[in-house]
Formats: structure tokens, C-alpha cells, sequence
């Protein structure tokens, strides 16, 4: 996961004509390194600037490309993802939301048995290392460079943590969206690792929901490995608590099955792990700013005296 | 690659004799059962005041069966897993009863966990399997699939070679059919013995992946849509995801994550949600247009929130919906709109709004901010409590 705290280089993107040119053109914008385009087919010519390959191969061969997004419509993106995986290419971003699950178990198990891919998604909105590459479809002006990551199963629910801790002042070091499906290339514990390991972050924002175990696994994870005096703080929102059970509420993964995967149980799970559990999601930045460490202050305080308009 | 299902299903009007479609003899037993989209009809009452969903009779004449029929079908079904006032049942199924010495729980579903699929069962099959699970624990295995379906079929509870073969048969042939139809899960509930030594699926419920619509026509073109919410029905029709609850304050937002948090917020202070609705991310002003007609629509939506946050939604083609609908449908209730993020000013979606909002409505407001959005879901929880 190192790769994406780095990544600020070079990535690829593959995808529907339409979406992925709009989302491509907004990502080299923001200034993300965008090295070459996927269609097949469609190889030899040139889109935004970039040249267009047949294939995962060939783009990561003509490029040296080491991400790539896909946009690929439900369908064909389980296979799109196999492909990035069989070229080797260490990151793979996929957006796309309605992949069958059949699909992403096929996937799943071939990621298992492999250790160059990293896949986040599917289902998601991306991830965004602000100021330094964006990589999905997430806003880029609601972010700022600063201490605070963030991880979610929820697009939306992203946004509003970045721009509440945009708002207060404290900014994001990395923001990931894992997804909203039941199988998925990245869990909270892949991201808690990595944010418990940087150094330039000092703060996380866990954004949950209802379905399946995923929010106490992570609550396990930082018993053992974010506690005592070191223990950085944890702020989180578990969406659904007023979910019914048995209904799928919009992402395929979100669904409260035989009585399990409900929002108090995380809600709990999470507390007894130390977490700081906002009842709002309104509430995300204003609860960090109350919980930050003090280097987040001396930070703020240097801004401040550094910029007169904070 | 389908298990055994003895059936002959019949629907109204009331039976004749040529309609039971089984020429059983007299002396045999016919079971009946409610075909209705949800469990616990053994236990079940109908509002005729017959008990239980599933009745069997010994086959003297057709009329016999046409009886019992009669007392189900048109009547409404009550079971732990439906609404209160049950559901009204349309079609009962007719089948030849058979005799079963054992019965055994399987199913195969997917699990986040294994990632992928898993075989769940009990020795300890028939009515009730929550109350085993929740009683009895150690009675209930799971394991991942894998070729080798002996084991499993000695787990179920019988080492006879008998039924070791022709367990593990069905239980291939219930792995294909999982695979095949794109299910989330397949229950069999028995899988029972009969004295004979027949392996049979007397019972079996099906849930089908979604997202799997797109190769699964056939098997979409099944769903019946009569037990659903009609409001639901014609959201689907129009790629909208709405889910009706029981409140009165109506919610209008794109993303699933912050649909849910928005009812959360609503709940959280004091009031009751109306529905959860996402409207996706590539939503179109004419799908804006038909979800805000289908949120007006609804006699008990007394106030709504709309709540959007846009990535790859363009808040102008929200307001643009939002102000074709005010116009057009008279919106009577109070309505909260925020709209951030999404390739717009606040300020200049707000510009186009506000003329329309102001003119037809006790109370609008729009507000880029989370934080004032919750208040004011506080003071419309407290106008339509």
C-alpha cells in the first residue's frame, strides 16, 4: 500500500468514452500524471493529450505506467480488472458500482493468490492523495493537503469528512474509498495499516455502514495495533442505523442478513476499540479538531501565523 | 441441474375437479402450500382463521383439496417474517406429500468472510433453523465449497452410503444451480429422506444477485412484483433505488452511504423518515423530475430533504429537476434543499432555485452546509412530528 502515499507519478486510464474522458480530463486538471489511455481497438491514436493502447500490457509496457483506473461498465469490468492484474500493474483503481458478485469472487481469488495488484474498489468513488494525484472521481477542490486520513465505504459520505476537516483547517493526507460491495480488493485494516504507519498522518476518519464485518474486524485491529500512548485518533460514522433489515439500501453490500452486519453492533465493536463514534455525519471535522494531537495544533498554529487569511 | 421439486402449482379462481392437475388416488396425502415471497408459513394464520400456511390432507376427491384451497387463497398470511397484516395469498401450491423420515438443513450462499461461497447446514432441518442457530450453535457447520461433498453430506447427519450418494448428487447439482442463476443464496429447508431412501429438496428459497440482471433475464422476468411497495415498483423502473419506511419526512439524495445517513439524521432528531433514496451517481434531470413527482405523491411525506453532495453528479441538473418539478406538480410541503460539491457553485444553484422554492412553499432553504442542513432536519422533524 506504500505505493499510493508515494504515487504522485503516473497513471492509466480505461474506460467508457464519455465517463472515463470526463473523469480523465478532471484528473490531469488536478494534476495527476496521466500517461495513456485503454480502449480496444482503438490503439495508435491519441485522446487528451495521451496516447490510447489495445491493452493493459501493452499501455503498462509503452508507459511504464504504474496505476490504473477503470470505468468500464458492470459487465466487462470483472474482466478488465483480471486483465490489469495478469499485466502486472501494482495499482488498480475500479469505480464501476453493479460489478455481480460472482464476478468479484472470481477476482478476489485471483488477487489472493498474487502479491504485485493491489485493487481498491470496486464500487467506489477512488483514492486522492490531495494536492499530489487524484485517481476517481471524487471533487478535487473540497480537498486540502494536511494530516488527516480518511477511509469509507461511501463516496458521499467522503466528501462531507473531507470538506468538514477542509473546513477546520486540517486538511487530509490520504483519502481512500474502498467501496460499497460485499467483495473488494481493500479492506479498513489494508488502509488503518498504512495510516497508522505514515508519519504525515495523524489523524483517521473511518466511515462505515451496515453489512457484513468489516467495521469490527477494523475495531480488532486497532485494539491490537492503536493503543497506549502512541495510539492515534479515530473518528467514525456507521451509516444505517435506522437501515430495516433483509433490504439492500443502494450498495450491494449494505444489508443487515440473518440479523447480522447491523449499525449498533459496529457502533459498539468500534467504541470498545477506542474509537471516537460521531452520531452525525455533520459531525466528523469539528470531532477530529476536538480529538487531533497536539502536532496538529503546532501545525495549525504555524499556518496561522504563517498566513494571515486562515 | 434443479433439485427434486414435486409441484403442480395452481392459482384461482377455486378448484374443480379437473383443475388439480394430479390424478393422486384416494389414500394419499396432498400437501398445500401459500406461495408467498417470505418464511415461517408452517407457523403462519390466515385472516380465514385456518392455521398454518402449509396444510396436508389425505386425497379422497378433489374437492377435499379444493376446500382447504379455498380457506387459503384470497386470504392474507401472517408469518414471523411478514408485516402484520400479512400477505394476501395468490397462488397455493398442490403437491403429492411425501413421507420424510429425516430432515436436514443446507444451503449455499455467499460469504464475506471466505470470500466466496460457503455451505451452511444442519442435522437438524425442517421449521425453525434460527431457533437452532440461535439454541443450538454446535448443530451448524459451514464450510467453503469444494469438490469433495461427502464429508458434508456426513456432517448432515447420516454415514449410510445411500445417502452419501445421493446428497452429495444434489448438493453438486444445488452448487451448479447457485452458480448458474447468479444466486446470493440457496436454502434447502429440508433436504430431507424419505423411508424409501430418496434424497428430495422438499423446500427451497432463492435470493438472486442484483447486479446480475443483465445476464439473468430469464430469471428476472420471474420477479413478481405484487408483494412490493407499488411506490418502489415505479422507482425501479426509472433506475431510481428507493426503499418507502414509515415516516413522513421524505429524503432526496445521491449516494447510498449519505441516503442512509441522511434518514440517521433525520431519526436522530426526533423525526421519522419517509424513505431512503439514492439516486446514483449518473442521474438524469428526468429521473430528478420522476423521483421528486414519486416523493410528492405519497400522502404521508410531509416535509422533504434533499440532500446532495456531488461527485460525478452536476448539482445543476438536481436544481433543474427539482424547480420542473415545483412548477409543474405544486409542491404543498415544506421542502430543504443542499446542494455542495458537484461542478457548481452553492451560490449560483441556489440563484436558480430560490425564485421557484420561495414563491410555492411554507418554509425552503438551501444551504451548502452539512451542519445547518441538520438543524433545519431538526426544525421540519419538529413541524411534521
Amino acid at each position: 500500500m506504500e505505493e499510493i502515499l508515494k504515487l504522485k507519478d503516473i497513471c492509466v486510464a480505461r474506460g467508457k468514452k464519455v465517463l472515463g474522458t470526463f473523469h480523465s480530463q478532471q484528473a490531469i486538471d488536478y494534476g495527476s500524471r496521466l500517461v495513456g489511455g485503454v480502449s480496444p481497438g482503438k490503439g495508435g491514436r491519441t485522446h487528451l493529450g495521451v496516447p490510447v493502447f489495445n491493452s493493459v500490457k501493452e499501455a503498462r509496457e509503452g508507459t511504464g505506467a504504474e496505476a490504473t483506473v477503470i470505468y468500464v461498465p458492470p459487465p466487462f469490468a470483472g474482466a478488465a480488472i483480471m486483465e490489469a492484474i495478469d499485466a502486472g500493474m501494482p495499482l488498480v483503481v475500479c469505480i464501476t458500482e453493479g460489478i455481480p458478485q460472482q464476478d468479484m469472487v472470481k477476482v478476489k481469488h485471483k488477487l489472493l493468490r498474487q502479491s504485485t495488484t493491489r485493487l481498491i474498489g470496486p464500487n467506489c468513488p477512488g483514492v486522492i492523495n490531495p494536492g499530489e494525484c487524484k485517481i476517481g472521481i471524487m471533487p478535487g477542490h473540497i480537498h486540502k493537503k494536511g494530516r488527516i486520513g480518511i477511509v469509507s465505504r461511501s463516496g458521499t459520505l467522503t466528501y462531507e469528512a473531507v470538506h468538514q476537516t477542509t473546513q477546520v483547517g486540517l486538511g487530509q493526507s490520504l483519502c481512500i474509498g474502498i467501496g460499497g460491495d460485499p467483495f473488494n480488493g481493500t479492506n479498513f485494516i489494508d488502509c488503518l495499516e498504512v495510516f497508522l504507519q505514515d508519519p504525515k498522518t495523524d489523524g483517521i476518519i473511518l466511515i462505515g455502514e451496515i453489512g457484513g464485518n468489516a467495521e469490527e474486524n477494523a475495531a480488532d485491529y486497532l485494539k491490537q495495533h492503536n493503543s497506549g500512548a502512541n495510539a492515534k485518533p479515530v473518528v467514525s460514522f456507521i451509516a444505517g442505523l435506522t437501515a430495516p433489515p433483509g433490504r439492500r439500501m443502494g450498495h450491494a453490500g449494505a444489508i443487515i442478513a440473518g440479523g447480522k452486519g447491523g449499525a449498533k453492533e459496529k457502533i459498539a465493536a468500534l467504541q470498545q476499540a477506542g474509537v471516537v463514534v460521531s452520531m452525525s455525519p455533520a459531525q466528523l471535522g469539528s470531532t477530529m479538531f476536538k480529538v487531533r494531537p497536539e502536532r496538529c495544533t503546532q501545525e495549525l498554529v504555524y499556518l496561522f501565523h504563517g498566513s494571515r487569511a486562515l | 441441474a434443479r433439485g427434486e421439486f414435486p409441484s403442480f402449482p395452481i392459482s384461482p379462481p377455486p378448484l374443480s375437479s379437473r383443475q388439480t392437475g394430479t390424478n393422486g388416488d384416494p389414500g394419499r396425502w396432498i400437501v398445500l402450500k401459500a406461495q408467498i415471497l417470505a418464511g415461517g408459513r408452517g407457523k403462519g394464520v390466515f385472516n380465514s382463521g385456518l392455521k398454518g400456511g402449509v396444510q396436508s390432507c389425505l386425497f379422497f376427491s378433489p374437492s377435499v383439496v379444493g376446500e382447504l384451497a379455498n380457506k387459503m387463497l384470497g386470504y392474507s398470511l401472517t408469518t414471523k417474517q411478514t408485516p402484520k397484516e400479512g400477505v394476501k395469498v395468490k397462488t397455493v401450491m398442490v403437491a403429492e406429500a411425501l413421507d420424510i423420515t429425516r430432515e436436514t438443513y443446507f444451503a449455499i450462499l455467499m460469504d464475506r468472510a471466505c470470500n466466496g461461497p460457503v455451505m451452511v447446514g444442519s442435522p437438524q432441518g425442517g421449521m425453525d433453523i434460527e431457533e437452532v442457530a440461535d439454541k443450538s450453535p454446535e448443530l451448524i457447520f459451514k464450510v467453503q465449497y469444494c469438490n469433495i461433498c461427502n464429508s458434508i453430506c456426513v456432517l448432515l447427519g447420516n454415514y449410510c452410503t445411500l445417502w452419501i450418494s445421493q446428497a452429495a448428487d444434489q448438493i453438486k447439482r444445488l452448487y451448479d444451480l447457485f452458480l448458474k442463476v447468479d444466486a446470493t443464496q440457496v436454502e434447502v429447508n429440508p433436504l430431507g429422506e424419505t423411508p424409501e431412501g430418496q434424497v428430495v429438496c422438499f423446500d427451497a428459497k432463492i435470493n438472486f444477485d442484483d447486479n446480475a440482471e443483465f445476464r439473468q433475464k430469464a430469471v428476472f422476468a420471474l420477479d413478481d412484483m405484487s408483494e412490493s411497495d407499488p411506490t418502489e415498483t415505479e422507482a425501479a423502473k426509472w433506475d431510481l433505488k428507493y426503499i418507502g419506511l414509515d415516516g413522513n419526512i421524505a429524503c432526496f439524495v445521491n449516494g447510498a452511504g449519505l441516503a442512509m445517513a441522511t434518514c440517521d439524521i433525520i431519526d436522530l432528531h426526533g423525526g421519522k423518515p419517509a424513505n431512503f433514496l439514492d439516486l446514483g451517481g449518473g442521474v438524469k434531470e428526468k429521473q430528478v423530475y420522476e423521483a421528486f413527482k414519486l416523493l410528492t405523491a405519497d400522502p404521508k411525506v410531509e416535509a422533504i430533504l434533499v440532500n446532495i453532495f456531488g461527485g460525478i453528479v452536476n448539482c445543476a441538473i438536481i436544481a433543474n429537476g427539482i424547480t420542473k418539478a415545483c412548477r409543474e406538480l405544486e409542491l404543498k410541503v415544506p421542502l430543504v434543499v443542499r446542494l455542495e460539491g458537484g461542478y457548481c457553485t452553492g451560490g449560483a444553484t441556489a440563484t436558480t432555485l430560490y425564485p421557484y422554492l420561495c414563491s410555492q412553499l411554507l418554509l425552503s432553504l438551501t444551504t451548502p452546509d452539512l451542519c445547518s442542513f441538520v438543524s433545519h432536519a431538526s426544525f421540519l422533524a419538529f413541524l411534521a412530528p
